[in-house]
């Protein structure tokens, strides 16, 4: 620890459920819809209206909180949170209080100081993941002269999950290695497609610190709880944490007696990213009061432990998993199936067709991230359509096993460029593996085996692998020969020593 | 069970309402007339007696994942004090509820 004193980060995310429709009623739950066109009675609030809850929102939901390793609860139910806003027609949002539909879960990440080299599991707590409705969105006036604000209800009563972590996290690096794990587990797993620009993560940090004290009763002091909100990016959220450390620690130094936690209340304050600092926003004085009750228009949700597993075998493998196995069964490094796994399922599906055929999976990582990353993102594609299919991939290694690595990349941009097979790229760029006749070949092998008569006797005396060295020079002659036909020539002229 | 002033005032607040000094003793009466229902409630025995989540005993119900049509834009907003566009316009608000 290079600083003096201990981060403490609890994080609260929302993730915006993949579903077609908004939790309670039919309206599209569709991200840059024209303002005010998906709204009915429910999401307005129109009195007589009736919220029934969406299927597909909820199994959305169960299935996130599994992978969060959550307990699940075998009854759950909502219940209004009242609060007045004009992003909220109703005057409370539909939420989860007292009985959570799951929590006690818990999310691995790496903390590997080079995250590119190593990993260091850590496991941060899960305090709860509960299913509510979103708010609208507020518009304000941005000339100054204090017009209006506009209300555009679309997004009222969109499903959200919100996932609450323990303050475990200790620094930004790890937070930020947090939010990206859950990104990744809920893009996988089709709950949510994360997209923190378009506003479906959010992520509110709170933060304080420990510094040491050896005249303290716990050995540290603690700072008063900041909750920083307005984090719009993955970068944004740690540049606002360092910032709000080193911001806390000289409050402290300022006053160490008063600016403790106890002493004063928690705080929010918002990101400007464009200055790069946090601005308190407003001093709580006082806990909320958001006067929770049970909504009378929802019944309660029953989960059974059939459910739970029939949602578990639909999960598919995890991110966690996925990097296992990878390991163990392709051989790769931690470095390698962390990348691969990071990419996406697409992209895992496609390495691992290339390295069923080469039947080589350090090979096929190696020429993925040499040949298909950059041509990815230089054409800014994603992998489903990116046009060269992995068995043709894997047919292009093969044929220019021999060739350099400039030589492959100029084929491959070549291929990619005119929308070309591999054959024919090689014959309009002349890029091809030097062509060996077989007479040539045989020559050489023949040579060879003059070279090395003690290799030819310990071949003839049962130790096959000898041949080897045979081969071994002749290949080395004759840089890129067919291995396959330099066996067979090897076989047949040692036939007749 | 009585409330005082203060708290009556408190819950106006957080219900967004104005109340002039009569309309507070008013309803400082009305809403502790309430509270003492609930005081007479509360002296039944209900020792063994599960906590109740809904009056009607009925579960899981669920709607499928289909979209319906949403009401048009001018209906929507029919009932709107103010319109600025297609958007609500309410009064500028700053705050982080």
């Amino acid at each position: 620890m290079a600083e003096p004193y201990k981060i403490v980060i609890g994080l609260e995310v929302h993730v915006q459920l993949l579903t077609k429709t908004k939790l309670f009623c039919g309206c599209r739950n569709q991200f840059g819809l024209p303002p005010n066109t998906a709204t009915c009675p429910v999401c307005l609030g129109l009195p007589g209206s009736l919220p029934v809850m969406n299927r597909t929102a909820f199994q959305l939901a169960l299935r996130a909180a599994l992978a969060l390793n959550c307990q699940m609860a075998s009854f759950t139910k909502w219940d209004r949170k009242q609060y007045y806003y004009p992003d909220l027609p109703k005057n409370y949002q539909i939420s989860q209080y007292d009985l959570p539909f799951s929590a006690e879960g818990w999310l691995e990440i790496n903390i590997h100081p080079d995250p590119k080299k190593g990993h260091t599991p850590k496991r941060v707590g899960i305090i709860r993941a509960h299913l509510e409705e979103d708010a609208g969105k507020l518009l304000h006036d941005e000339s100054g002269r204090g017009g209006d604000s506009r209300v555009d209800l679309n997004r009222t009563g969109t499903p959200l999950l919100e996932i609450v972590s323990k303050p475990e996290m200790n620094s930004a690096e790890e937070a930020v290695a947090y939010l990206e794990e859950i990104r990744l587990l809920m893009r996988e797993l089709g709950v949510s497609d994360c997209e923190m620009q378009e506003g479906s993560l959010r992520c509110d940090a709170n933060v304080n610190l420990h510094i040491p004290r050896s005249d303290e009763p716990h050995g540290y002091a603690a700072t008063p709880l900041v909750e920083i909100k307005n984090l719009n990016s993955f970068r944004s959220v740690g540049r606002a944490i360092r910032y709000e450390a080193e911001r806390q620690f000289s409050a402290f130094q300022n006053d160490p007696q008063n600016y403790r936690i106890g002493r004063l209340l928690k705080t929010t304050a918002g990101w400007d990213d464009a200055r790069g600092r946090t601005e308190v926003q407003r001093h709580k004085e006082e806990a909320a009061d958001y006067r929770y009750f049970p909504d009378p228009d929802l019944v309660p949700v029953t989960v059974s432990p059939e459910q739970i597993d029939a949602v578990r075998r639909e999960m598919g493998e995890l991110p966690s998993q996925q990097r296992v196995r990878l390991q163990t069964q392709y051989g790769l490094s931690p470095y390698d199936a962390n990348v691969l796994t990071a990419k996406g399922r697409p992209m895992v599906a496609y390495f691992e067709a290339v390295a069923t055929i080469l039947n080589d999976g350090k090979q096929a990582s190696h020429r993925i991230s040499d040949l298909v990353f950059p041509a990815l993102s230089e054409r800014n594609e994603e992998m489903e359509s990116f046009p060269i299919r992995a068995t043709e991939f894997a047919g292009f290694i093969q044929a220019t096993a021999t060739l350099s690595k400039q030589d492959r990349v100029d084929l491959f941009t070549h291929m990619l460029e005119q929308g070309v097979n591999v054959a024919a790229a090689m014959e309009a760029t002349g890029l091809k593996p030097a062509t060996f006749d077989e007479a040539t070949l045989r020559a050489a092998v023949i040579a060879a085996i003059g070279n090395n008569p003690k290799a030819v006797a310990d071949y003839q005396s049962g130790k096959t692998a000898a041949a080897n060295r045979i081969k071994g020079e002749v290949l080395k002659a004759n840089k890129g020969a067919p291995n396959d036909l330099v066996q067979r020539l090897l076989e047949e002229e040692l036939a007749k020593q | 069970m009585s409330l005082s002033p203060e708290q009556v005032r408190k819950v106006a607040a957080l219900a967004r309402l104005e109340l002039s000094p009569d309309q507070l003793t008013v309803m400082a009466g009305q809403l502790n007339r309430i509270l003492d229902f609930v005081d007479q409630l509360q002296q039944v025995d209900t020792t063994g007696v599960e906590p109740m989540a809904h009056p009607i005993p009925v579960e899981n119900v669920f709607r499928e994942d289909a979209p319906r049509e949403s009401l048009p834009t001018g209906e929507a907003l029919a009932n709107a004090p103010n319109r600025g566009g297609n958007f609500f316009a309410v009064p500028a608000v700053f705050s982080d509820e």
